[in-house]
């Protein structure tokens, strides 16, 4: 084990900023992308289920 | 085959020759763009002799950039493009006579330019003669290279700031060894390195250019 | 086995579909290995401290960034090949992954550089050419972005990604040959930390989750551009009409 409590897991030695800053900008990224596929698959389900039903009359 | 492309070559010429306003544009903004540095960065001579070759090549290339967004545009917009590229020839014959054509329009101008520009950024003439050497060998490959960029981007809204994100990327080898050409004699440490490395890209360009722009072109076009 | 069958987008799209929680799945468990790997295995760096567990994504990140640029081309030169509509497709889902990796890899570059180079941002041959990277990528992407016609948008794109391949190349070294010359301006990389196995094991694991995620969220993203472009055919109308 490499951490002898949480607080020594957080500090990273004294890298915190730069390892938290890193990982941290990584996950934003990862759920900004996942998120930002989600909505553009809802967006374009509703928009072609609407141009379906101006078809349809 | 060779007719082919010298008829090509000289029709773009000439209708360059018609409209010489816009011909003068890009050279102008290539004037323009070297002497507003020493007025952002000061008049300091050795500062100035240390950026001079990468401030002389970056606006060559800007310059290149800014004619390219005609290279193709007119004959697109009057249909002589599409009967060009019906013709028996290799599209890519066209392709490279058409990027031959905006050389020696747009590029030979840059070369005797630069060394005025040169002086002005206090460059010795031993590399005043590596600039031009530079650029010589280096304007054709911008001129190849953007072929395909200006043949990719035809008819788009907005094509003309649209061909600078595609290109000047593809630009860097060659700002890198044109650049360090120069500052190579202004280092003492020789130009030849630089200088076949870029003619070896020109060469590669000369290859594959112009049959890309020709697909490129054939696909903006259908 | 016929594989046309699996590029109808008829087949890909429900076929997608069914893989796509898969990849995602494998991807959050390896992420969830190769972070214990990382954080709680692999042993404080004797130069570096606990700074170098930055590697741990950036590594992974920056071998992505290439590799999809590269599978992009691949996808790019069989459409225009094969003119197989499919293909185009993929190529596009990958881009804005592949951008989204540059970018996650300059990001860790430049907090692994402050503390050890005590610059955010150093000229460095690899950093350099990662930037070039993510230009190309914008470059495809703005291209794509600016043409309406589908048709034209996939070719256009394809060409210009082929063009970027062979690039690629030639501008890592120039960019390389470029940083030497200039060695005494910027500080160059000093060699990575001696790695301990269990970092490499940890860097592979973290490069295999990429890889996953990636396959999922492309083939995510495919699926929406599939559906968008054949709305016109029955499966999609029928798809369309069967949820509400």
């Amino acid at each position: 084990m490499n951490w002898e409590s949480w607080q020594a897991f957080w500090a990273m030695g004294g890298y915190g900023l730069y390892v938290w800053g890193s990982f941290g900008m990584t996950a934003l990224c990862v759920v900004a992308e996942v998120w930002l596929v989600r909505r553009r698959r809802v967006q374009v389900w509703q928009k072609l289920r609407r141009m379906q039903a101006w078809d349809a009359q | 085959m060779l007719s082919f492309l010298f008829t090509v070559v000289r029709r773009d010429i000439l209708l360059a020759a018609r409209r010489r306003g816009d011909w003068l544009t890009a050279q102008f903004f290539f004037v323009m763009v070297v002497s507003l540095f020493p007025l952002g960065i000061g008049p300091e001579p050795t500062m100035l002799r240390t950026i001079g070759p990468g401030v002389v090549w970056v606006a060559a290339l800007l310059a290149t950039l800014l004619s390219l967004g005609r290279l193709f545009a007119d004959d697109h917009r009057d249909g002589s493009l599409e009967q060009l590229l019906l013709s028996p020839y290799p599209n890519a014959l066209l392709a490279l006579g058409k990027a031959i054509a905006h050389w020696i329009i747009n590029g030979i101008p840059l070369l005797l330019i630069a060394p005025v520009l040169g002086i002005q950024f206090n460059l010795p003439a031993e590399a005043l003669a590596v600039l031009v050497l530079s650029l010589a060998i280096g304007t054709p490959i911008l001129s190849l290279l953007g072929s395909i960029g200006a043949a990719l981007t035809l008819g788009l809204r907005g094509g003309g700031t649209l061909i600078t994100l595609l290109i000047l990327p593809l630009y860097v080898p060659a700002l890198i060894f044109g650049a360090g050409a120069v500052d190579g004699v202004l280092a003492g440490t020789g130009a030849e390195a630089h200088l076949s490395l870029l003619g070896a890209l020109l060469v590669m360009a000369l290859l594959i250019a112009p049959w890309i722009s020709a697909l490129a072109l054939k696909v903006s076009v259908e | 086995m016929n594989l046309y069958r699996y590029a109808s987008p008829a087949t890909f799209h429900p076929l997608a579909g069914r893989l796509v929680p898969w990849f995602a799945g494998l991807a959050a468990v390896l992420a969830a290995v190769g972070l214990y790997i990382g954080f709680f295995v692999a042993p404080t760096d004797f130069q570096q401290g606990e700074g170098y567990r930055i590697i741990f994504i950036h590594v992974p990140a920056a071998w992505m960034s290439m590799f999809i640029y590269v599978v992009m081309a691949f996808w790019s030169a069989i459409g225009l090949a094969f003119n197989t509509r499919l293909s185009f497709i993929l190529a596009r889902a990958l881009a804005p992954t592949g951008a989204m990796f540059t970018f996650v890899a300059l990001w860790t570059g430049a907090f692994w550089g402050k503390p050890m180079w005590g610059a955010w941002w150093v000229w460095d041959a690899r950093l350099t050419s990662e930037l070039i990277l993510l230009f190309l990528y914008v470059g495809v992407m703005a291209l794509q972005a600016a043409i309406d016609d589908p048709r034209r948008a996939d070719r256009a794109g394809a060409l210009l990604n082929l063009v970027g391949v062979i690039n690629v190349p030639i501008i890592y070294f120039s960019v390389k040959w470029w940083n030497t010359l200039h060695q005494g301006a910027s500080v160059s990389l000093t060699r990575a930390p001696s790695m301990a196995e269990t970092m490499l094991w940890g860097m592979l694991v973290m490069a295999l989750a990429a890889w996953m995620y990636t396959i999922a969220v492309a083939l995510a993203r495919a699926r929406t551009l599939v559906l968008e472009r054949e709305r016109r055919t029955d499966w999609a109308r029928a798809l369309l009409e069967g949820k509400a």
